[in-house]
């Protein structure tokens, strides 16, 4: 069979029967942008960003849900497709509270806008997915003149009533990519867009907070948010002006294994996520204990030191000494009862290093197979 | 797992039976929830009304401990319907005459009365999963913690080589384990019988192999205890000291009251933990250890797939690693134990251990690698016995069905299963640190049907006393859409409420895995 071609932005691409033009698009590493697709999910048509011109066509054309076709020759970023982005943008920024400072926005370079947030950040109102928005990043690429939108209230308080997530609709751009989150992905269908799709706002249940709805926290809509209408409780306490660093490593949970990255400030976890949609065994997906349940590490009540036992008592001690009665113990009692009169319970959360150390500790050392670990429990 | 987790969302029918995947599994509950959505068929066996009986087309429900007769009443159904695959049988198998023999007597209406699973239901289900081309088939604890467990386990897979459905994409027999690395635990031989990679001790050779490797002589070829006959020796003075790291006996085990005795009985008690946990309490020494976060190394997940653990903060105080702490005491103890970094064991288990011998922590760097993976161009195994079993043919394994340790009677009139709740994780040493986690669900709870709570004369959320023959623990009701008359739930997580006081400890025989999923209780008023 003839390999069918589309022409991008002048580079001329195969594409498979069905692929859109924002498939193929991104497939080559061709940039448009969008707010509302979510990689694994239908698309919403939404956000109206990733419109393209087609060669002798007059309007534009939304690439997510346009296929590809033989000979279509697309412009990705001519002067009509900036100009409509730009209008889109604005009337994103218009819908809510984006009070992040780009709207004063007016200066030619990156640096003085972050400075001049850095000033403002003294107060909590700022959107917390400062840095780390779509929206904000788009305005700033397509130098949206925002000055003049005026900010609208929202008319639906923000949502503090759990744990874990807050909602706060004032920034919600109605994207929907929470919506199929939720539904498409992790399919745990606890939320919606309301009855009337343009009353603003997606809904939880019939209209209840999260916690009483189907939601079990497993935060993927948060995730796929690309404003600040979806945070963690825990990250808004991050500080601006300190580095994070990201580590990518394995959720040390459930034996699915998860691909998460932790973001650390201070020597403290302060966020969790995915390690990305492309990334097995979870593509993108967590539950609510790798999420948000990473408070033990930091725990005031994590062990210190080394203890032993006086009198009936555990009393602190020093690893020498600690290390010290172990061994000596262990030594004698081999002596006294026998290699087998001693039991090693490894662990299931250990690493593969610590339970191959754990047992050719048990067998080489204390020469007995008396090793084990609660697998079974 | 025979296969990848990825597989899952391919399947065409997928049975799922003894997992509460929504909310043990949670991430992979999303790949069967998907399925669905794209038109796979859904089996839920579970004594239980799982969440995922909503997103499934067929829920039945076993007397608890009936799973030998209703899956050798499924193969009834398809051996007399002649939709058992047999090409594969006959290239791949060994002893299906014994198979059909034994299953011959599992009429439908013999398996209804045992499991409670009508016999119309029963031929129906055992159609749908035979007539399908892929048919995979999912299974947790509900299947292993019985005194049949192992049986249980031989059962499932007898039903999978029936319909051909090994080493195949989408089917499969995939226990999904519990804890992050029980699977890497096994595979380094963090068991009584075997060293890593599943090689036995009372073979000679490979018995040469590690004492060359380890530049030691004499290793024991005497298969050791397992945990819960350390407890039963221990109690009876025959063991005099546990070294125990990162498990919290004290609340996983079974039958906890004897537990306690048995471990306050041995002469010394080492726990390395990250946190005082119930069994640190009583330790005569112990030894604070780094968590996940602290430490570089791997994980194998239940799919076998090997992948990186990375270190991203410090530890507290002077908590050490794990494989540091015994290092030291090796050492002390005359036999030098001395590595660089992780990544040298890593590399010393590579030497000694073929199914892993081709992984290398760069090779891992960006993504995991399943094993087996021999050789370092190997790409790892996705799916297990495509070709022929470890053994070269499978055996199948005529099993009948037998009762559970324990049953109701009139004194213990109700049935009790254990398992876990989503937000918390074993003995909640961990999760239990979070206010979040402990907001959603602060505390033990005996999940029961609202018809037997208006039959006993209680109200939803009474506290009441729940005594088993082996101890008694305090909890309120909650009455549950999820729960079936005659049977309680309680999650295991909680130290104060401890659903272990109550449960059997008696043993698989061979597993060595104790019922935890079935033992008989009364409820009554709190005196
Ligand atoms: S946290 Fe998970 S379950 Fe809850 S609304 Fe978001 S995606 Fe849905
Ligand atoms: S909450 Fe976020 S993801 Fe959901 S519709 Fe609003 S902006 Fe989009
Ligand atoms: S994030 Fe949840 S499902 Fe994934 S490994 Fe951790 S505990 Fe398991």
């Amino acid at each position: 069979m003839k390999k069918e071609n589309i022409i991008i932005d002048d580079n001329k691409l195969e594409f498979n029967s069905g692929e859109t033009i924002l498939e193929v698009a991104h497939r080559n590493n061709i940039f448009i942008p969008t707010l509302c697709r979510l990689k694994g999910a239908s698309p919403t048509g939404r956000c109206g960003m990733c419109v393209v011109e087609i060669k002798d066509s007059d309007d534009l054309t939304r690439a997510c849900i346009t296929p590809a076709s033989n000979n279509m020759i697309i412009y990705t970023e001519s002067l009509k497709v900036i100009n409509k982005r730009k209008k889109a943008i604005t009337k994103l920024l218009s819908m809510g509270n984006h009070n992040c400072a780009i709207r004063d926005f007016h200066a030619k370079d990156w640096t003085s806008f972050q400075l001049k947030v850095l000033k403002k950040d003294a107060t909590d109102q700022l959107c917390p997915a400062w840095g780390d928005c779509e929206l904000q990043d788009l305005a700033y690429k397509y130098q949206v003149q925002t000055r003049d939108i005026p900010i609208s209230e929202s008319s639906f308080p923000i949502e503090r009533a759990n744990p874990f997530i807050i909602r706060d609709f004032s920034r919600c751009i109605l994207c929907g990519r929470c919506v199929k989150a939720c539904r498409e992905i992790q399919v745990n269908n606890a939320i919606d867009f309301g009855d009337n799709e343009t009353s603003g706002k997606i809904i939880a249940g019939s209209d209840v907070a999260l916690k009483d709805s189907d939601c079990v926290f497993c935060g993927e809509c948060v995730e796929a948010c690309p404003v600040g209408a979806l945070v963690h409780e825990k990250s808004i306490k991050k500080q601006r002006s300190v580095k994070i660093e990201k580590t990518r490593t394995t959720c040390s949970f459930c034996g699915v294994g998860c691909q998460i990255e932790l973001s650390v400030q201070n020597n403290k976890i302060i966020n969790i996520n995915s390690a990305g949609r492309d990334i097995v065994p979870n593509n993108g997906s967590l539950c609510v204990k790798g999420r948000f349940g990473f408070d033990f590490v930091n725990s005031s009540e994590r062990l210190t030191s080394p203890m032993i036992k006086k009198n009936g008592k555990l009393e602190t001690a020093t690893w020498e000494q600690a290390i010290d009665v172990v061994a000596s113990k262990f030594i004698s009692i081999k002596k006294e009862s026998g290699s087998d009169s001693i039991g090693v319970l490894t662990s299931a959360r250990f690493t593969n290093e610590e339970n191959y150390i754990a047992q050719k500790f048990a067998r080489a050392v204390l020469k007995t197979n008396n090793i084990d670990h609660c697998a079974r429990l | 797992m025979t296969n990848s987790i990825q597989d899952i969302e391919t399947a065409d029918v997928i049975l799922a039976t003894g997992t509460n995947t929504t909310e043990n599994h949670p991430v992979i509950s999303s790949f069967i929830k998907r399925a669905c959505l794209k038109g796979t068929t859904l089996i839920v066996i579970d004594p239980r009304k799982i969440k995922l009986t909503q997103h499934g087309d067929i829920w039945l429900r076993q007397t608890l401990g009936t799973d030998i007769a209703w899956i050798n009443g499924f193969m009834h159904v398809i051996i007399k319907k002649n939709l058992y695959d047999k090409e594969f049988i006959k290239k791949r198998t060994e002893d299906f005459e014994e198979l059909k023999k034994t299953v011959l007597k599992y009429t439908p209406e013999y398996v209804e009365k045992i499991t409670g699973i009508s016999a119309n239901k029963i031929i129906e289900t055992a159609k749908i999963f035979a007539q399908a081309k892929k048919g995979c088939i999912l299974y947790c604890m509900g299947i292993t913690q019985h005194t049949c467990g192992t049986d249980n386990v031989k059962s499932l897979a007898n039903l999978s080589m029936l319909c051909g459905n090994i080493g195949l994409p989408g089917g499969g027999v995939n226990p999904l384990r519990g804890q992050n690395n029980v699977q890497g635990a096994c595979d380094m031989g963090g068991l009584p019988n075997v060293f890593t990679g599943y090689q036995k001790i009372d073979d000679d050779n490979v018995r040469k192999k590690y004492e060359t490797a380890w530049n030691v002589t004499e290793l024991s070829f005497k298969p050791g205890l397992v945990a819960t006959q350390m407890i039963e020796k221990a109690e009876k003075g025959e063991l005099k000291s546990l070294y125990i790291m990162g498990e919290n006996p004290m609340v996983s085990d079974p039958d906890l009251n004897h537990a306690e005795k048995a471990l306050k009985n041995l002469d010394f008690l080492v726990v390395q933990d990250i946190f005082l946990t119930e069994t640190a309490k009583i330790a005569d020494v112990v030894l604070p250890a780094n968590c996940f976060a602290e430490k570089n190394g791997t994980f194998s997940n239940t799919e076998r797939r090997v992948q990186r653990v990375r270190k991203a903060v410090n530890a507290p105080g002077s908590a050490k690693e794990d494989w540091k702490i015994i290092c030291d005491i090796a050492s002390l103890m005359g036999y030098s134990m001395d590595y660089a970094d992780p990544e040298e064991i890593f590399e010393e288990i590579r030497e000694t251990t073929p199914s892993y011998k081709g992984i290398t922590w760069k090779r891992i760097e960006k993504q995991g690698l399943q094993w087996p993976c021999p050789t370092e161009d190997h790409p790892g195994t996705p799916i297990l016995h495509t070709e022929q079993f470890t053994r070269g043919k499978g055996l199948f394994h005529a099993i009948e069905h037998q009762d559970p340790a324990e049953l109701p009677d009139k004194n213990y009139p109700f049935m009790l299963t254990t398992g876990r709740v989503l937000y918390h994780y074993h003995t909640g040493t961990m999760t239990m640190k979070s206010k979040g986690l402990n907001t959603l669900s602060p505390e033990c709870f005996v999940e029961i049907s609202s018809n037997d709570v208006t039959k006993l004369g209680f109200k939803d959320k009474a506290m009441v006393e729940v005594l088993s023959r082996r101890g008694k623990i305090k909890a309120k009701l909650k009455i549950s859409s999820k729960a079936v008359d005659g049977t309680l739930f309680i999650p295991f997580h909680f130290a104060k409420a401890a659903a272990n006081k109550l449960t059997n400890a008696k043993l698989d025989p061979i597993a060595k895995i104790p019922e935890l999923k079935v033992c008989a209780v009364k409820i009554q008023r709190p005196a």
